[in-house]
């Protein structure tokens, strides 16, 4: 069987469901024997690739940066897992909805600067009015909900994707 | 400039962005360090009662929820004005250094590893953890093994390895069960021979970098760390202290509540990361850095044995302070090993199985500051709530952010120095990165966001169009 290839990225997330994901320990060396990871934070790659077989995407759709990675993902992926909360609901992001971007960036930005007041415009990518989940943007096939998933529930879905099965990770998962 | 398109920046993760400017030669002439994401926490966590900070701001990051954890907890405490029990101030110090030790070892061998084994001009597409298992499986299982014993106790402190809800305002929610202090204390020396058997190769290694130890942020700045009232270092609760680039102390047992006295903080045009600055030297003088190195550097001593003599041989090597920003390795070691001798002190200390270990308390001041040493460096949480207890106003200053004017600087002296303004070479690409990468810096925490620093890199001819382009992580 030709090596799976896995792609990951993080969106608006906090980095923990990839933590969840290095909490599988020695399985990640199982892992890498029949799969190339080929993008995302712990490899070199410069963009995401054609032909990618399965997409790992964690956190909400929050910048215009998110939202252009997430379709870019969708073209070039085979099958696009939404890993944990924030990327199956919007969760802690989605927080941000109900306050009009503007007062967020100025809160930050001009009230919480003690020398040069302002928002920054300059190569930074414009926020979305919302924090969305992965779904409202773009197909997903699968969607493991925690926050983070527990290791045990990822190591089940990737062995399931590794093997050419459709992971059902049922009792394995949970919200929160 | 002409302004940067939406289409740079999302060809790749798009969180971390570096633009490099040419003068009329073609050389290298400006180099700017962008971070592309923001959350607003600040603002968002208005209204919310106190209580619910830990949880709320340890979704910052999951690479250290811990530290968010405690810097918030700590916070809340204040609110609360009480004194923490003392066996739970102990908790959460171990729970903090199991952090230190999973978050070195990922930095170390997860991260940089593939550039400081496998070298920085490495196929790129081999330069990872699957090229480390070819070429130095024993490394790797080694990194595995470390982050593994540092995760695994935080879990079985507070059950959860990421997002545990164990510690409280007031301290923690459950007492040490001595089945797990027995497993840990069992597990300490084989983490320990890790780091050993690592820092002994590092030191035959290093020295082979000379030109990254020369040209990764090897410039003056100031340092910031806790330290005790003795001078020593501290990770879970001291002053603060800043020193000078040649030693000398300039502000010192600066109380966690005075903070804002001496850091400032800058927005800048380009970047969803704020500048903080020593406040007395203004803005952008007053640069300073945070972390292992920063920590090393400001600590008269680790106040552990093993660490102290790592310590020694490493000023031995390098002074008593150490400039370059590529010995942030190195001094991630030295932590670690001084992480796993005070988890050893603190678990052999039986008063640590004490079953009082949370103070209940209703709202009794309007603000409350936690600070603590995060593995990246000085972590503050600062709220003030209305009489109910919801939050009214908030800032978070986390450790990336205290370093962002020197990976700015960094980013500039490493690109003139390796980076030929005709044509990028990977390999120089690569050295950029490193160097970035040599902080450790979390852009999670540091825009209340995302990421692992994948980085778009631009290079710009005088006119600001763009002449070529390399994306990496
Ligand atoms: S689901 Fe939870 S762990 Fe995962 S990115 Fe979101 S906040 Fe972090």
């Amino acid at each position: 069987m030709d090596r799976v290839k896995i792609g990951t990225c993080w969106l608006d997330g906090c980095s923990g469901c990839h933590m969840s994901l290095l909490d599988i320990d020695e399985g990640i060396v199982a892992v890498l024997r029949k799969a190339d990871i080929v993008f995302g934070p712990l490899v070199d790659a410069q963009e995401w690739p054609e032909g990618v077989d399965v997409a790992v995407i964690e956190g909400a759709v929050s910048s215009q940066a998110d939202l252009a990675l997430a379709q870019t993902a969708r073209a070039r992926s085979r099958i696009v897992v939404a890993l944990g909360d924030c990327a199956v609901t919007g969760n802690v992001p989605s927080m941000r909805n109900g306050i009009p971007v503007r007062s967020l960036l100025e809160r930050v930005y001009v009230e919480g600067a003690s020398a040069q007041p302002g928002v920054p415009t300059d190569g930074v990518p414009a926020l979305l009015k919302h924090a969305q989940p992965l779904h409202e943007s773009i197909k997903v096939d699968v969607h493991v909900p925690g926050c983070p998933p527990k290791p045990n529930a990822i190591l089940l879905v990737l062995s399931e994707l590794l093997e050419g099965r459709t992971p059902d990770p049922g009792s394995k998962l949970r919200f929160g | 400039m002409t302004r940067i398109t939406i289409d740079h920046v999302t060809r790749i993760e798009g969180h971390g962005r570096i633009t490099i400017q040419l003068d009329d030669m073609g050389k290298v002439c400006d180099a700017r360090f962008h971070v592309t994401q923001i959350r607003g926490f600040e603002k968002f966590t208005e209204g919310r009662p106190y209580y619910e900070m830990p949880s709320i701001t340890s979704r910052i990051c999951g690479i250290c929820p811990v530290s968010h954890l405690l810097a918030s907890v700590k916070a809340c405490d204040e609110i609360m004005a009480v004194r923490v029990p003392s066996a739970a101030a102990k908790l959460r110090e171990l729970l903090h250094c199991a952090q230190i030790v999973q978050s070195h070892a990922l930095s170390f061998f997860h991260l940089s590893a593939p550039d400081l084994l496998l070298g920085m001009d490495a196929d790129p597409a081999r330069r990872n953890i699957a090229g480390l298992l070819e070429e130095h499986p024993d490394a790797l299982r080694d990194g595995i093994a470390l982050r593994k014993f540092g995760q695994q106790t935080i879990e079985r402190l507070a059950r959860e390895r990421v997002h545990p809800s164990w510690t409280v305002p007031g301290g923690v929610n459950a007492p040490l069960d001595p089945q797990a202090r027995e497993k840990t204390l069992a597990e300490l020396p084989a983490a320990a021979a890790v780091v050993q058997r690592t820092l002994a190769m590092w030191k035959k290694t290093v020295d082979g970098f000379p030109n990254e130890i020369d040209a990764f942020s090897n410039f003056p700045t100031m340092y910031l760390g806790l330290v005790g009232p003795d001078g020593a270092l501290r990770l879970y609760d001291g002053n603060l202290r800043f020193v000078g680039s040649d030693g000398a102390i300039v502000a010192d047992q600066i109380r966690p509540q005075d903070y804002a006295s001496y850091i400032g903080e800058a927005s800048l045009p380009d970047s969803y990361l704020k500048a903080p600055y020593y406040r007395p030297a203004g803005y952008p003088d007053g640069i300073y850095r945070v972390g292992p190195l920063a920590r090393l550097n400001v600590a008269d001593r680790c106040g552990t044995p093993d660490a102290d003599a790592e310590l020694a041989e490493f000023r031995e090597r390098y002074g008593r302070i150490v400039q370059s920003g590529f010995h942030y390795h190195y001094a991630r070691l030295i932590e670690a090993t001084y992480a796993l001798e005070r988890m050893q002190q603190l678990l052999d200390d039986p008063a640590i199985l004490d079953t009082k270990v949370r103070a209940h308390a209703g709202v009794n001041s309007s603000e409350g500051i936690g600070v603590i040493e995060a593995p990246r460096g000085t972590l503050i949480h600062h709220y003030r709530v209305d009489d109910n207890g919801a939050i009214t106003w908030a800032n978070l200053i986390v450790a990336t952010g205290h370093n962002n004017l020197a990976i700015g600087r960094g980013v500039l002296q490493v690109a003139q120095r390796f980076v030929d303004g005709n044509k990028i070479q990977e390999g120089a690409l690569n050295r950029v990165s490193a160097l970035v990468r040599a902080y450790d810096p979390c852009l999670s925490c540091s825009t209340h966001a995302l990421g692992l620093v994948p980085l778009v890199l631009e290079l710009r001819g005088p006119d600001g169009q763009v002449l070529d382009e390399l994306a990496t992580p």
